[in-house]
């Protein structure tokens, strides 16, 4: 009699096959997603030489720049914001430069404006009287695809589609761009 | 009988312009947009600059601007839903509290409230499983006959014996 009941309280507690199948296939399925969402986000940013994955601009007047009009050219991109101090002192500069590079083709300007609102944006083009082609970074999404720790941050594309060279911090003088992209130019 | 009918044409027209003026005026008059209405949605989004600052606090120009463009959409009209929807169109999940329950982001909502469910039916199963061996000393204390009480009975036989 005492031996049938700690049989039957063994059986009363195994739990059927599929039950544990399925557990476990959700836990690894879970395990699986969340170890791909933490490669993506500490894959870290991107590294001189690595290519540069496709971007998109959509400009403030409605062009949209993707890196298909960019192939073959050097690539500027500027991440700045109108609320942003320093990005004052290097506005001029990068004019400066743009108006320099801009006939010989070689060389693309992007001005990306982060996490800012519009109507200020556009005034600070207008008072650094700004030509080259500027849009907002829609949902942040360029600024997270290049890790930006802040504002300003130029990031030089090559014309293989790499990223060459990273200024952090705004430019200090025309000379210090022109060193960058005369040795990027061919 | 005729007379009747033209003032009630007139009076319906009247009372038809009157309403539709009414409703033009409310929509060209901006919405009075106080610093508490601004705040009530602004402590809801982040800043984009500082971490974990409510936009409603937070003292950088960045914060200035966007709660300036908050009063601006208000005084437009839009609803509170309506501007953070706006916020979060222009800036990304960034400037919410908590990500939104879209993509990948319900792995965490579903994680938290399962591993919740599923400790506290294994918290409960390990204080069951302890209780247990406390409530059978009445049944250890008469054990049964067993194979070993023969042996022990010759022995208490051959104690006496020597007695």
């Amino acid at each position: 009699m005492e031996n049938f009941e700690p049989q039957a309280a063994a059986k009363r507690r195994k739990l059927p096959l599929w039950v544990y199948v399925v557990s476990f296939t959700v836990l690894i399925g879970f395990l699986v997603l969340i170890g791909k969402q933490l490669m993506n986000t500490s894959s870290g940013p991107i590294a001189i030489g690595q290519k540069v994955p496709e971007i998109t601009l959509t400009t403030f007047d409605g062009a949209l720049i993707s890196s298909e009009d960019l192939a073959g050219k050097v690539v500027v991109l500027n991440f700045w914001a109108s609320w942003c101090k320093p990005c004052e002192q290097e506005a001029a500069e990068l004019e400066q430069a743009w108006q320099m590079y801009k006939d010989s083709g070689q060389v693309v300007f992007l001005g990306v404006d982060w996490t800012d609102t519009e109507p200020e944006a556009r005034a600070y083009l207008e008072k650094f009287n700004i030509s080259y082609p500027n849009g907002p970074d829609l949902r942040t999404r360029l600024g997270d695809l290049f890790r930006i720790t802040g504002v300003p941050e130029t990031y030089f594309i090559n014309p293989e589609g790499e990223l060459a060279y990273v200024k952090k911090g705004p430019f200090l003088s025309l000379q210090e761009i022109q060193t960058v992209l005369d040795s990027m130019i061919q | 009988m005729k007379v009747r009918y033209v003032f009630l044409i007139l009076f319906i027209t009247l009372a038809a312009s009157l309403a539709a003026a009414a409703g033009v005026s409310a929509q060209d008059v901006p919405t009075f947009v106080t610093d508490d209405d601004v705040n009530r949605v602004a402590k809801d989004l982040y800043c984009p600059v500082c971490e974990n600052t409510p936009l409603d606090v937070c003292p950088t120009q960045a914060c200035a601007q966007w709660r300036g463009l908050i009063r601006e959409k208000l005084e437009a009209g839009w609803t509170d839903q309506q501007v953070k929807d706006y916020f979060l169109a222009q800036y990304g999940d960034r400037v919410l509290a908590a990500p939104p329950v879209q993509g990948f982001n319900w792995v965490f909502y579903v994680i938290i409230p399962l591993a919740l469910i599923a400790s506290t039916a294994v918290l409960y199963r390990v204080l069951r499983h302890m209780a247990r061996p406390a409530a059978r000393p009445a049944a250890s204390q008469n054990p049964a006959p067993s194979v070993d009480d023969a042996y022990l009975k010759r022995i208490e036989e051959e104690l006496k014996k020597r007695e």
